[in-house]
């Protein structure tokens, strides 16, 4: 089957690169600023403050967000941290989504690729710092790896308690009976729990913490990870941790056990049964076609297929609506 | 996943391009020089340099230039320039006593020591426009700009007649009666905090809540102010005093042991007058919420001030019971170079947090008593048609 353009990556359509790592020279270099744009005194108070956070695993840090030229909202969190622990011998990348090629994740590697010069990638294998919005990669991450996640609302309460100074009491006593009288209520309502992302945790038995909006599908990959996890919250001044292999539970009752979402359908593109599928609608009949939030593991997975690996099921997942 | 997010390099290049040539219009026309925006859109310029938080009148100018006119948008690009500056110490607190009066007006008093001074302002013009700018001639301005260089030397003088001495505050009048309270600069007290090197936390110090408002957004101070008129908060305000004019700036030199002048900048001071009830220990009096801002703003710092004081509540022993009073819900809703992100951030995809949702929403309708009922036709409940027809069960 033919896939269509908009699923294809800038790569793959050039013909040129498959996603391997970017030399330094790709990108003209801003000179004007100082390397990964903070300055080193900055850099600094954001490490001490990711120390504090690795400490504690699941306290959320205050610290001085520096206003960053791109908007709050759209990853200044992630970005400081990243700059913050980003060196010369790095290998950056950065999704959204799950994917590359959203364009505010180009637009952030392209930041690092021009006030740092660090090398950049697609390819979650080769990458020592994944910054992310909502998606955890697919592929297992290892020892050597950083997953910064870009954070847009650090207090997992704040729905329930929009006061800070309310949340921190809370946070203090370990007081979470709140959260968990609004899943009681879930499941009273609607036979479930009706958190779908986001889906709140206790790290290491300790402190509520949010995952960010991750959907819960990716929430067990979070749980005793080989990889540092730091977590970055520009506009609400908030850096948190996981630390690597830290017991992380997604909040659950023992007759409603904890479950992630699953798909009647395989990857229409790589076939694969075992990753988070996005829904596309391909035509104005409205038909729908399930593939890979996870491009780069979307990739992978074809060209192992390609390799003489086990053939992709038919697509099966594009379903006609009526 | 939506195909208009996901363009890759050359679609965000090619974006550049359109806002590029969109900012600038028709090319046929001379462009706008930064000094023209400076000299001639001063009042946007002063609010770019306030909730940008740095005085500098050509940066601020350039800001609009390049945000094309969207002064949210400027003030985000002077703060983002504003970061990476290096600090090389804190002033003198301004004398805004000193202050060379441009404009200067009390509504409390009828005359008073250093008088009335209108100088310029839209408040006693009738809005008409003025179609006679509509046919100004570029080059006749630019003659007339030499012109009015001589009638500036005109006024000056008469300024300067006005401002030779400091003019004593209204309030500081009030005060000799013992009718309102003063604020002196206590010795025991902390120094201020910097808001743009420290996160907010709350409770806030009044010092804090100022540089908070300070920064903050104009309308959304404006419309919090306006709540507070209408009953959301009262605090009985009377514009005690407004004025407007140039201070000198000093800062104090280490190796040099006494203060230097860096030179000056234009700021509006509004002092409000708010009636205070009392309690048991105190009798009543007048106290104040107080306004700053660079440049002239006038309805920025009114509206700061009727803010301030709304904030003072809890202090003061009156009754929390409306937004302006809250100081959580004022002073982390104020910038407005956070808000506009965050509400913006909107228009990133969520593609994945939406399909999760879309999965859950299909799954709670397929067990959904009503629509289960409609399904089977035997139903007693004929009225009870689902509004949607159920081709999105079939998808799921």
């Amino acid at each position: 089957m033919t896939i269509p353009a908009s699923l294809r990556s800038e790569a793959e359509i050039d013909g040129t690169v498959d996603g391997a790592a970017h030399a330094a020279t790709d990108v003209d270099i801003d000179i004007g600023y100082n390397f990964a744009y903070l300055d080193e005194q900055t850099k600094r108070m954001i490490r001490r403050s990711l120390l504090k956070a690795v400490a504690i695993p699941g306290y959320q840090v205050p610290f001085g967000s520096r206003e960053m030229p791109l908007p709050y909202g759209w990853g200044t969190g992630g970005i400081q941290v990243t700059a913050a622990i980003i060196g010369r011998d790095d290998t950056l990348k950065v999704i959204d989504q799950g994917s590359d090629e959203t364009t505010n994740a180009v637009n952030i590697r392209r930041f690092f690729a021009r006030t740092a010069g660090v090398k950049t990638t697609q390819r979650t294998a080769e990458a020592s710092i994944i910054q992310t919005r909502h998606r955890i990669p697919e592929q297992p991450l290892t020892a050597q790896q950083i997953m910064v996640y870009q954070v847009p609302m650090p207090e997992p309460l704040y729905k329930l308690e929009p006061r800070v100074s309310e949340c921190r009491k809370l946070h203090a006593l370990a007081d979470y009976g709140l959260i968990s009288v609004k899943l009681y209520e879930d499941i009273v309502q609607h036979g479930s729990i009706a958190t779908t992302y986001d889906y709140p945790v206790i790290v290491n038995h300790r402190y509520l913490a949010s995952p960010s909006p991750i959907p819960k599908f990716d929430n067990p990959k979070l749980n005793m990870n080989p990889a540092l996890q730091l977590f970055g919250a520009g506009r609400e001044r908030r850096l948190y941790a996981i630390p690597p292999y830290t017991s992380v539970r997604s909040l659950d009752f023992d007759d409603h056990p904890f479950e992630v979402e699953r798909w009647q359908h395989a990857c229409a593109l790589c076939g694969s049964r075992a990753s988070f599928l996005d829904e596309v609608i391909v035509d104005d009949a409205g038909s729908r076609m399930y593939v890979c939030s996870d491009s780069d593991f979307c990739r992978e997975q074809r060209s192992h297929a390609d390799a003489g690996g086990p053939v992709p099921a038919e697509p099966a997942s594009v379903i006609a609506s009526v | 996943m939506y195909v208009a997010v996901k363009g890759g390099e050359r679609a965000i290049e090619q974006s550049w391009r359109q806002l590029a040539s969109a900012r600038r219009g028709d090319p046929a026309l001379p462009a706008l020089s930064v000094e023209q925006i400076r000299q001639q859109m001063r009042l946007a310029v002063a609010r770019v340099m306030s909730e940008g938080s740095v005085y500098d009148e050509e940066l601020a100018a350039l800001a609009i230039k390049q945000a094309a006119g969207d002064l949210v948008e400027a003030i985000f690009l002077l703060r983002a320039y504003r970061t990476t500056l290096p600090r090389f110490g804190y002033t003198l607190p301004i004398e805004t006593e000193r202050i060379e009066i441009q404009r200067r007006i009390s509504s409390t008093f009828k005359d008073l020591p250093g008088g009335q001074i209108l100088g310029p302002t839209y408040d006693y013009t009738q809005r008409l426009l003025d179609f006679a700018l509509l046919a100004e001639d570029p080059d006749a301005a630019a003659a007339q700009s030499s012109s009015a260089g001589v009638s500036a030397a005109d006024v000056a003088p008469e300024v300067a007649v006005a401002t030779s001495t400091p003019v004593p505050r209204v309030i500081g009048l009030l005060d000799r009666e013992g009718l309102i309270e003063q604020e002196h600069p206590r010795t025991e007290a902390r120094e201020p905090g910097d808001l743009s090197r420290e996160p907010l936390s709350i409770p806030a110090d009044r010092s804090t809540r100022l540089q908070n408002l300070a920064r903050g957004d104009e309308g959304f101070l404006l419309a919090l102010g306006y709540a507070t008129q209408r009953g959301y908060g009262n605090s009985h305000p009377f514009a005690g005093e407004i004025r407007y004019g140039r201070v000198k700036v000093e800062m104090e030199v280490e190796e040099l042991g006494w203060s230097i002048e860096l030179g000056e900048i234009e700021v509006t001071e509004c002092q409000m007058i708010n009636k205070f009830d009392g309690n048991a220990q105190t009798p009543p009096a007048f106290t104040q919420g107080y306004g700053l801002a660079f440049g002239h703003a006038e309805r920025k710092t009114m509206a700061m001030a009727l803010v301030d004081r709304a904030l003072r509540a809890g202090e003061l022993g009156e009754t929390v019971d409306s937004p302006s009073q809250d100081h959580e819900f004022v002073l982390y809703h104020s910038d407005n170079v956070e808000a506009s992100g965050f509400v913006q951030h909107l228009k990133l995809p969520h593609y994945v947090d939406f399909q999760s949702e879309l999965n859950l929403v299909r799954r709670l309708r397929e067990q959904h008593p009503s629509l289960r009922a409609a399904a089977e036709p035997a139903t007693m409940a004929p009225t009870m048609t689902p509004t949607v027809a159920p081709d999105e069960e079939q998808a799921a």
